[in-house]
């Protein structure tokens, strides 16, 4: 208690972290969904959906701010911008188009080619496609910090001594809305339901007229636009740089090997407890803001060693 | 016995290569080739754990860390000679990663690959952290290496030859262990882990002993590194390295002795020539690669050397029959059973 009070404890103060760590969970929420809609397509981690949202984010930043990087400057395009009052929205809403047709364009041609191969040349074309997407947005954008702000306003309301910041408040609607699209989408839509019996039973799939391959380059297209969204919405809180989606990536694996890799509640559940849980370790610990990553790594390991399902996925069984 | 006569030929137009690379290059370029070295150590423990024992690791980054810091701080620190600092750094790292290597045990297929991807994105974090050992961002340097006994040798030349000198030591014994029981053991557990337990193939014993062998090698490779640059700080140690160490081991020649060759050759220069003809960083270029590889030529680099080989030597059939850690293998029936 004491260790406690030294820090600084109030309750109040304890309860500011829950709630902005939830804000920030939500972020981790939506990258993670996006994995655990690959997952579940193809069985394996997307290592490059972090960066295929940071890219995503460009596009939005691009759009609003004018700035098209080089190819802009090699165009003559750049300054072009939607100069309209609600123009983050709309970019927004370019965006996570654009990046559905990318995504569905980046299976289509990279992935496709590895149908069923083994899992280790899935994880390095993910890997290689990692590399090169960060290497295109360092290429056009260069490695400067740039600020892309902000889909929500600035300000916070507060409530019994707890601040409910606006940019928390709206991240967290955000993740809720997409959470019950994707449930409304894979229960009650046919192509959900195809795509869902696509990875499941992809030969029985076949045999009653669902294109499995198609569904899989759907897959990648929803996970690509869903990605998207955590990229912009975490944009204004990290500042747009290559790098940015690193250590929320991590995060987002943490949080789906959590939930259990295959459950998308599971994945949102996770991913609060998750943002909670970092942002107690970063206040409360001292040095915690460094060791926010080795925290993921715990997490993970600790999980996968005692509870491999994770908290809501249902046990592996293997036959051999 | 043909056969013999070339392997030989070869051996030795390598070594030669080898010997006269420091005397017709500039400082610079012998300096890259000295890096070279040491890239090769780490990429011959990273395809022991990853090539030929088939557990994914993307975090041999964090074992050179250790290496690197180990022979920093003794020869910075403790006044250390850095030459004795270099197997400590390896055993240390060795013996972390045979701790890694227990849980890892229990974490199959692409869990192992997230924990060691959390472990790549925890090096730099941790190392910033405890900086009152590590020194922090400022990092730690020491004085740089010259030749011993007065060697007629520039700076340069002394580091390239250490650096394969070190090679070589490191890299016969792990040969002769790939060419052995260890080895066929490793391959077996990556083929199908059901059919090696079922033939008497210790999992954990071999799993395991993988992970440390890869971190002694992983170790020496940060301790060369270091001995160097005499110099290392937390931002070597991000993910792109552990990144890089895959892409060298997948291009070079995935569970192919010779490949980590042709693979540090190439992390090596690549940023080079990727800064001086387009000014940018290599990334781009290394994806691409990989992936071109990977689709095109899953043996990579070596694997082509090997089939041209064949094919110039009028054995063309047997060219087309090499098949490595890529190709469909037991395990895909494993998976698939699933």
């Amino acid at each position: 208690m004491h260790l406690l009070l030294a820090a600084g404890f109030t309750f109040t103060g304890l309860i500011q972290q829950v709630v902005s760590g939830a804000g920030a969970g939500a972020v981790y929420a939506t990258l993670a969904l996006a994995l655990v809609l690959i997952y579940r397509a193809m069985d394996v981690a997307n290592f490059a959906q972090g960066e295929m949202a940071m890219f995503s984010t460009y596009i939005a930043y691009a759009l609003v701010g004018g700035d098209f990087g080089l190819l802009g400057t090699k165009l003559g395009f750049n300054g072009l911008h939607l100069g309209l009052p609600q123009a983050f929205w709309i970019a927004f809403a370019i965006a996570v188009v654009a990046s559905f047709g990318l995504g569905i364009l980046i299976e289509r041609v990279l992935i496709r080619p590895f149908e069923g191969a083994p899992l280790l040349t899935l994880v390095i074309v993910t890997l290689g496609l990692f590399s090169i997407v960060n290497g295109l947005a360092g290429f056009n954008w260069g490695y400067v910090f740039k600020t892309f702000c902000c889909p929500f306003p600035q300000s916070a309301v507060n409530a019994g001594g707890v601040s409910f910041n606006y940019t928390d408040l709206g991240i967290i609607a955000v993740t809720v809305v997409i959470l019950v699209a994707m449930a409304v989408f894979f229960r009650y839509t046919k192509l959900g339901l195809a795509m869902r019996a696509a990875s499941l039973y992809p030969e029985s799939s076949r045999l009653v007229g669902v294109r499995t391959s198609w569904m899989l380059a759907l897959g990648w297209g929803l996970s690509a636009a869903v990605g998207a969204v955590s990229g912009i919405l975490v944009a204004p809180v990290v500042f747009l740089d290559p790098n940015m989606m690193q250590s929320v990536l991590l995060f987002a694996f943490a949080a789906a090997v959590l939930g259990g890799i295959e459950s998308p509640v599971g994945a949102v559940v996770g991913a609060l407890l998750i943002g909670i849980l970092l942002a107690l370790v970063g206040t409360y610990i001292p040095g915690g803001e460094n060791l926010r990553t080795p925290f993921a790594l715990l997490i993970i390991v600790v999980v996968l060693l005692l509870r491999p399902a994770g908290l809501l996925g249902r046990p592996e069984t293997r036959r051999v | 016995m043909r056969r013999d006569y070339l392997n030989w030929a070869i051996g030795a137009v390598g070594l030669a290569l080898l010997l006269v690379i420091p005397n017709v290059t500039d400082q610079f370029q012998t300096f890259m080739f000295a890096q070279v070295a040491a890239y090769a150590v780490a990429v011959v423990g990273l395809n022991i754990l990853t090539g030929y024992s088939g557990q994914i690791s993307l975090g041999n980054g964090a074992f050179m860390a250790i290496g690197s810091y180990t022979t920093a701080l003794l020869t910075a620190r403790a006044g250390w000679p850095y030459l004795v600092t270099i197997p400590v750094g390896g055993l240390l790292a060795g013996l972390v990663g045979l701790l890694v290597g227990i849980p890892a045990l229990r974490l199959r297929g692409i869990y192992l690959a997230l924990a060691t991807f959390a472990l790549a994105l925890s090096v730099t974090p941790v190392l910033n952290n405890y900086d009152k050992l590590t020194g922090g961002h400022l990092g730690v340097g020491f004085k740089a290496v010259t030749p011993p006994f007065d060697i007629p040798l520039s700076n340069e030349q002394w580091l390239y030859f250490l650096g394969w000198i070190i090679f070589f030591l490191v890299f016969v014994p792990a040969w002769l262990l790939l060419r052995g029981r260890t080895g066929r053991a490793w391959m077996a557990i990556r083929d199908s882990e059901t059919a090696a337990a079922a033939n008497g193939v210790g999992l954990a014993y071999y799993k395991t002993l993988a992970f440390g062998i890869s971190a002694f090698y992983a170790g020496v490779a940060g301790s060369l590194l270091v001995i160097d640059f005499a110099y290392v700080n937390p931002d070597s140690y991000s993910l792109n390295l552990s990144l890089q160490l895959l892409v060298a081991m997948v291009i070079g020649g995935l569970a192919n002795i010779w490949g980590p060759l042709f693979g540090a050759l190439l992390v090596v220069w690549l940023p080079y020539m990727a800064e001086k003809a387009v000014n940018s960083k290599p990334d781009l270029a290394f994806g691409a690669l990989l992936i071109v590889v990977v689709f095109l030529a899953p043996n990579g680099i070596a694997g082509l050397l090997r089939r041209g080989l064949l094919v110039l030597r009028g054995r063309r059939r047997e060219a087309g029959q090499i098949t490595g850690a890529l190709e469909a293998t037991p395990a895909e029936a494993d998976q698939i059973a699933t």
